[in-house]
């Protein structure tokens, strides 16, 4: 191989781009990792909890150092109409000790610490550093293979064997390596987030928990006409409050999407878990929703591409997880590279291993068996008629008629069903998915 | 500014857009073309942006101000007029820069 400045160069010190750091770095592997922000995590946001379980490995114990907000002990799932909300709250107090499952933090802390661990295992962190393309070799042995970037620092030109491209949802290196056709706005949800200030003592009395105890709230039936959906959740001094929502359907509708939270943040349900608090920080961050269906190719001929940039996002209704699949994506690249380069072939042949190694685990068996899931979860029938269906059903089995008598839970049902338009055959269809995406 | 500000007065967009740190450039990263807008029907970016810098001009175009930008891509995403946004990320170190999300 031609001599390069690096063995490997990394865009973007996401999850995906630190974790693929670390992995490189401590295989002896000379590594540079970019980040186009000021420090690594300043552009990043999401939308609630982290799972970190895949760090055991590599960085055991992780528990006694990561900076997370608060520990994940109560998990709700919340149906709501205009005037009803129906949750299920499931809490667990071994989520409050290690290994604990998972956590609220502030992206830009977190991915701040595992970019500080990239550069402890070895490899080079250069901040404040975009990149503009990708370099491509010049010689007809290797044209069309990917030499490294550009980037826009003077004389900014890296050479490196493998590029691995972490450089998130909008991922231009993955677009100019022809890995990703043109992107289907459907496929993405926009997440707008108001995190929101609050004294610890209040949020801990409104939401039940104390000491890092946290709760995490997915809503469902909170967008107005707009496909989606809306989470709470708890900081340590701050509360997150946001809507994901279908990019698609936003513009049609015609409604702003801090109008969306307003009106969710004024639901029955929402206020008396924000109301007094300050607006802190206000965020936006597009998702990449459709899981399998829109994931580009993930190895090129010297490329790798990991995290968001490959749409490894699960937006699956009851699981909604990003962060993990990130570092995981992130460790099999760059565990992939030390391979591919100890065995002299960076070509996509030589870097098979990564789809191997994605094809093996969760991160990819996840998405396959629940491919059908988030087209499911985001559909009209799941969004405007089923809330309605289950709330009037809910309403129906609490309320007290007296005098008339109970009607009986198959009446209640039938009747609530053809109230909210909901047809045996759309249930049946949906049902049939349903258990075929989470059976 | 558009109507949601007296529909939810809970606080000002600008108030909310001060919320976020933004290292702003000298020169904008992402440039709209408001020629090529003045036959957009369905004007989209104007709703959907999140920081709410596609502002409709009196002669039909869209001028676009790039300082308080999220870096998030819907617009060019909901865009469906060729050549309307030329999009691309503040140089390094430039624009938004997150802290508490």
């Amino acid at each position: 191989m031609a001599e390069v400045d690096y063995d490997v160069v990394i865009v973007g010190a996401g999850p995906a781009g630190s974790c693929a750091a670390i992995e490189a770095a401590r295989g002896g592997l000379r590594t540079l990792l970019l980040e186009r922000g000021p420090f690594a995590g300043s552009k990043n946001m999401y939308g609630g909890v982290i799972y970190p379980r895949i760090l055991d490995d590599l960085i055991p114990e992780w528990w006694n150092e990561v900076p997370i907000q608060r520990w994940v002990t109560r998990r709700s799932t919340m149906i709501l109409t205009e005037t009803q909300a129906l949750s299920v709250d499931f809490r667990n107090d071994g989520w409050a000790a290690p290994p604990y499952n998972g956590a609220t933090a502030y992206r830009p802390e977190f991915d701040r610490w595992l970019a500080d661990h990239a550069v402890a295992a070895g490899a080079t962190l250069l901040c404040n550093t975009t990149v503009t393309g990708l370099l491509r070799g010049a010689s007809r042995r290797s044209a069309g293979i990917i030499t490294g970037v550009r980037t826009d620092r003077p004389d900014g030109d890296v050479t490196a064997s493998v590029v691995i491209a972490c450089d998130g949802v909008n991922s231009f290196v993955a677009k100019e390596a022809g890995l990703y056709g043109t992107p289907n706005p459907k496929n993405f949800t926009l997440g707008v987030k108001e995190t929101i200030s609050l004294p610890k003592r209040v949020i801990d009395e409104r939401f039940g928990v104390r000491d890092r105890e946290g709760v995490d709230i997915e809503i469902i039936g909170c967008t107005g006409g707009i496909n989606g959906g809306g989470f709470v959740y708890t900081n340590l001094e701050t509360v997150a409050v946001g809507v994901v929502l279908k990019l698609t359907r936003l513009a049609a509708q015609k409604t702003r999407p801090e109008d969306v939270i307003a009106a969710m943040k004024k639901h029955s349900a929402i206020a008396p878990l924000v109301e007094g608090g300050e607006l802190h920080e206000y965020s936006a961050h597009l998702i990449p929703e459709a899981g399998l269906s829109m994931m580009p190719g993930m190895t090129g001929h010297g490329l790798l591409v990991a995290g968001d940039a490959a749409a490894l996002c699960l937006a699956a209704g009851i699981w909604l997880e990003g962060v993990n699949f990130a570092m995981a994506s992130g460790m099999y690249a760059g565990q992939t590279a030390i391979e591919a380069i100890a065995d002299g072939d960076v070509s996509q042949r030589g870097l098979g291993g990564y789809a191997r190694r994605l094809s093996d685990t969760f991160v990819l068996r996840d998405h396959r068996k629940l491919r059908r899931a988030p087209e499911l979860v985001l559909s009209d029938r799941v969004q405007h008629l089923y809330p309605s269906m289950v709330a009037g059903i809910a309403e129906r089995m609490f309320r007290v008629d007296n005098p008339a008598p109970k009607p009986g839970l198959r009446r209640i049902v039938r009747e609530e069903r053809k109230r909210a338009g909901v047809t045996l055959r759309g249930l049946w269809h949906d049902g049939h998915d349903a258990f075929r995406s989470f059976g | 500014m558009t109507d949601h500000d007296e529909t939810w007065p809970e606080i000002s967009f600008i108030d909310r857009m001060a919320t976020t740190e933004f290292n702003v450039d000298d020169k904008p990263h992402i440039v709209v073309d408001g020629k090529v807008c003045t036959d957009c029907s369905t004007r989209e970016c104007i709703v959907a942006c999140p920081a709410d810098l596609f502002v409709p001009t009196s002669d039909g175009g869209i001028v676009f101000n790039y300082e308080q930008c999220f870096e998030c891509g819907t617009c060019y995403l909901v865009c469906n007029r060729e050549g309307a946004i030329s999009w691309s990320y503040p140089e390094g170190g430039f624009g938004v820069i997150f802290r508490s999300t």
